[in-house]
């Protein structure tokens, strides 16, 4: 099948949802001209698209529920069952220092513009075709314009529960001067889910979020995370993952004005005896002004056979002078079948910066192991600590202490259950 | 500059004499020689004559048919980040010969004085019980201990090969390529393209079609060579490209340093290179090889110069081989080169230390790959880039750890540092890691020359440029250190001249 032709089948099954004609268009248009991806593309060596580029989500069984997570924070939750809103368990969407509207009901005038317009800018210069059909398809989604300081977070709670469920959810935050908003994001939210989220930080702006992808499966996920970030702005990015047959979770971060700081953190726990794991993170941190501080922060923890992969980068523009750039990127193989494959990169055009990135792979060490199991730990808790101990200056992205706490928990939770 | 400049303790004289020593470009004089060539472009019928001027049996003609045959199908790689211009393969000459070497010279005796003095001029002087002469502080060596032979390549042919009897006489057969095809054809045929194929990438299928001649090295087991073997490549015709092959064996328990040295003439039109080295390491030998790379980088302003495309690869086919790979790389417009180690033998190790050098409109995309496929295998990787002007320099390097590598290791550190803020540095590292018994470290930074270092230079009286020649070569101490000791006071003085005009 020609590739044209694989793109228009791929659009056929997956109707466009309504509103944002230009920006849909101009997405569609995109996608025409950068086509899916292929194994030859060299962001996708290491991660195979097929079963994101099939016309169809390749069927998957939803888990067991899982206990909530987030459940004591004070935030307004919005729930999407398979990709679609599920006003009963959803909050009303109102509260103080925020506009919020869902993308399948609204086209409100400050989005108009902004729709895409992050995703587009990301483009470049690395294609994310799956990012272009996001914006061009999207059924459904949050139009969020923060203002001020919102009262609570906004608590997302992706529920899974068809076998086949394909969602398409595409979130558009504006952050205005100096407002603050944490996001949080929880469940595996279908079968196949194509999610991204555009970020418009203004100056002064503070924006968290806090994602834990399911646990469940036999879900597969490619998502997108669009952040431009202006003057003395602060973008913070938080994502658990743990199992899930495939995930891919893009980032692009824009940091266009002085004084602007972005973190984004990973951890992601994969055991291949559940079925397959295949988690990839693929980040890109642009700076393009004075004074940039980024830090990304990638841990795995994989087993049985599992395989994580790490593509990122630090791309500093001609005159973004007095950058400090920071990157690690990290994996514990708990056994022999394990992969972690990792492409830590740095594109600097700026002198007088400060930029550095770090990559290690090895397995569990017996040193700092044998001190634990002389003091009596046994060896089952002992590698969970160690375990935990590696995956501590992710976790340590999380500003607030409960929400790192449930985290915490998720890991160790994980852990109990995961004992070789 | 004062020529009164004070030299403090704990900064070392000769470096602060090299500084002062500056010049440009030293080596853009050219050689007015009578030349033999072949018609210009590639074809069939060019990679015939190759293989007839060098009187070449049946079989090699018919691997580089084979090899023609891939590369007209092929396409250029375009991964590199670099700005390739269109390079025009039928616009050059594959072949260029000086007439004086029609009839291959019985001994250097024979050979054309122009020639000798065109080598005598570079520093290379190919007489026997020679050193390495032209470099500063040669002269302070104990010659006896530091014979070094000389296999010298002007354009497409071997003119010479010095201390080819003393090294017969330890079993060591160092020669021109052309000349192992003839008379070593049994050891040529099991070992080229063992190591880099045929088909391996454009540049080395192409090499494979029409490489004119090159250096051979066998070390015959238990020997350790008597002396360091170099090659010398001079490109001098104009419009021509450099198409040499390098295959070294060292067979078990063997061991051999080799040097490699490479200059050109200043012109105003860009000039290709595409090499190929193959390195074939047996049980318990052991090789270094070590390059000073100072083609002609092109002028101020980006012109000329040449493109070098390069494929070296060694593979430490058994068990506790071991390779060492050393590169200070200063010249060339365009530098493609991942001099790489396949590990192949249970604990087997490889070493790169490179260092990299780009300033005006040079671009440099190099690095190395280790392929670690043996149990216990060992790399370390330590490379050093230095951007100025309106350079890009960018290392990208592949360390691959195979399932069966069990408890293997790796150790990378890959450091860039930018002087000025038009020119760029880039770090492009691929790491696979497929077991979990192996460790694999990689560590990378980006920083501009210290203002503190500067700053306590410049209070001592130091000139500016001095000072940051000095910083730089402090940078690069880890990779100096690896070079034999002829190659590390080359390498000074060229980190100084490289960087010449990037301050202020």
């Amino acid at each position: 099948m020609a590739a044209s032709e694989a793109l228009s089948a791929r659009l056929a099954a997956q109707p466009a949802g309504p509103g944002f004609d230009a920006g849909r268009q101009a997405a569609a248009d995109r996608l025409a001209a950068m086509g899916l991806p292929g194994r030859r593309d060299e962001y996708w060596r290491w991660t195979d698209p097929t079963p994101f580029n099939a016309e169809t989500a390749t069927p998957a069984a939803p888990g067991e529920a899982e206990a909530p997570l987030f459940a004591e924070v004070d935030s307004l939750k919005v729930v999407f069952v398979d990709g679609v809103f599920d006003a009963e368990a959803s909050d009303d969407l109102a509260m103080g220092g925020v506009e919020i509207s869902r993308l399948a009901a609204s086209e409100p005038a400050w989005a108009t513009g902004l729709y895409g317009a992050l995703e587009a800018a990301g483009q470049n210069p690395v294609k994310r075709p799956f990012a272009a059909l996001n914006t061009a398809q999207a059924s459904d989604g949050l139009l969020i314009r923060v203002t001020a300081q919102a009262e609570k977070a906004i608590n997302l709670v992706y529920v899974h529960k068809s076998e086949v469920s394909d969602p398409v959810l595409h979130h558009l935050i504006k952050m205005e001067e100096g407002a603050e908003l944490t996001i949080l994001e929880t469940g595996p939210a279908g079968a196949r889910f194509n999610k991204a989220m555009e970020v418009d930080v203004a100056k002064g702006a503070r924006f968290h979020h806090i994602r834990v992808q399911g646990a469940e499966q036999d879900r597969r996920a490619v998502t997108h995370i669009f952040a431009r970030v202006a003057a003395e702005a602060l973008f913070k990015s938080f994502t658990l993952t743990v199992n899930g047959q495939l995930t891919r979770n893009e980032a692009y971060i824009d940091m266009v004005g002085d004084d602007a700081v972005a973190h984004i953190a990973g951890a992601a726990l994969g055991d291949g005896k559940d079925g397959k794991f295949h988690h990839d993170d693929t980040v890109f941190v642009t700076h393009g002004a004075l004074r940039g501080e980024s830090r990304q922060v990638f841990k795995k923890v994989l087993k049985n056979g599992a395989l994580g992969t790490f593509q990122g980068k630090i791309w500093v523009k001609p005159g973004a002078q007095k950058t400090d750039g920071y990157q690690i990127s990290q994996s514990l193989l708990l056994d022999e079948d394990s992969q972690f494959l990792a492409k830590p990169e740095l594109e600097i055009y700026a002198d007088d910066v400060k930029c550095s990135h770090g990559s290690t792979t090895g397995a569990i060490d017996d040193t700092a192991l044998f001190y634990l199991r002389s003091r009596g730990v046994p060896e089952e808790e002992a590698k969970g600590l160690l375990v935990l101990s590696f995956l501590a200056d992710a976790i340590d992205e999380i500003e607030d202490e409960a929400l790192k706490e449930e985290i915490v928990a998720r890991l160790e939770d994980w852990l109990a259950r995961h004992r070789s | 500059m004062t020529q009164e400049t004070d030299i403090r303790e704990g900064v070392d004289r000769e470096t602060v004499e090299t500084v002062q020593n500056m010049g440009s470009y030293k080596y853009g004089w050219e050689t007015e020689i009578e030349m033999e060539y072949a018609p210009k472009g590639i074809s069939e019928e060019i990679v015939r004559l190759i293989s007839q001027k060098n009187d070449e049996p049946e079989w090699m003609l018919e691997w580089r048919l084979q090899a023609y045959a891939r590369w007209v199908e092929m396409k250029e790689p375009e991964w590199a980040l670099l700005d390739l211009p269109k390079i025009d393969y039928q616009d050059l000459y594959y072949y260029a010969r000086p007439k004086s070497m029609v009839e291959k010279p019985k001994s250097l005796d024979e050979v054309d004085p122009k020639l000798l003095a065109t080598y005598e001029k570079l520093g290379i002087p190919l007489k026997e019980q020679m050193i390495l002469a032209g470099v500063e502080g040669a002269e302070n060596i104990n010659l006896e201990e530091r014979q070094v032979a000389v296999d010298a390549v002007f354009d497409s042919v071997s003119v010479g090969t010095t201390f080819k009897e003393k090294l017969a006489e330890a079993g060591v057969i160092f020669c021109s390529i052309s000349e192992a095809i003839k008379e070593h054809p049994e050891l040529v045929k099991k070992y080229l393209g063992s190591v880099v194929p045929q088909t391996d990438n454009y540049f080395a299928t192409l090499n494979s079609a029409c490489f004119s001649d090159g250096s051979f090295v066998y070390v015959p087991p238990g020997t350790r060579c008597p002396m360091e073997l170099s090659t010398y490549f001079r490109i001098n015709a104009e419009n021509t490209g450099q198409f040499e092959r390098t295959l070294i064996v060292c067979d078990k328990g063997a061991y051999v340093s080799y040097l490699e040295g490479c200059t050109a003439p200043k012109r105003d039109t860009a000039q290709l290179h595409a090499a190929v080295v193959e390195i074939v390491i047996l049980e318990d030998a052991e090789v270094k090889y070590s390059t000073v790379q100072n083609w002609f980088p092109g002028d101020e302003e980006g012109k000329g110069g040449i493109y070098n495309f390069v494929t070296k690869r060694a593979d430490c086919r058994e068990p506790r081989a071991k390779v060492m790979w050393t590169q200070v790389e200063t010249g060339s417009a365009i530098t493609w080169k991942y001099p790489s180690c396949i590990l192949r033998g249970d604990d087997s190790s490889g070493e790169f230390y490179s260092i990299a050098i780009a300033n005006n409109y040079q671009q440099a995309d190099t690095g190395t790959k280790m392929v670690h496929l043996g149990k216990n295998t060992r790399s370390r990787i330590v490379s050093k880039g230095i951007s100025a002007g309106q350079a890009q320099n960018t290392y990208r390097g592949l360390v691959s750890m195979h399932p069966r590598a069990k408890n293997s290791r790796n150790y990378t550190q890959c450091d860039s540092l930018l002087i000025g803020d038009k020119c760029g540095a880039h770090t492009v590292p691929y790491i696979e890691v497929k077991n979990n018994s192996s460790r694999v470290e990689h560590e990378a930074t980006t920083s501009k020359v210290d203002d503190d270092q500067l700053f306590y230079c410049r209070a001592r009286g130091v000139g500016e440029e001095e000072a940051v020649a000095l910083v730089v070569n402090g940078f690069c101490r880890d990779v100096l250190q690896a070079l034999p000791m002829e190659f590390a006071m080359e390498a000074q003085s060229l980190v100084a001249i490289s960087l010449e005009g990037s301050v202020g």
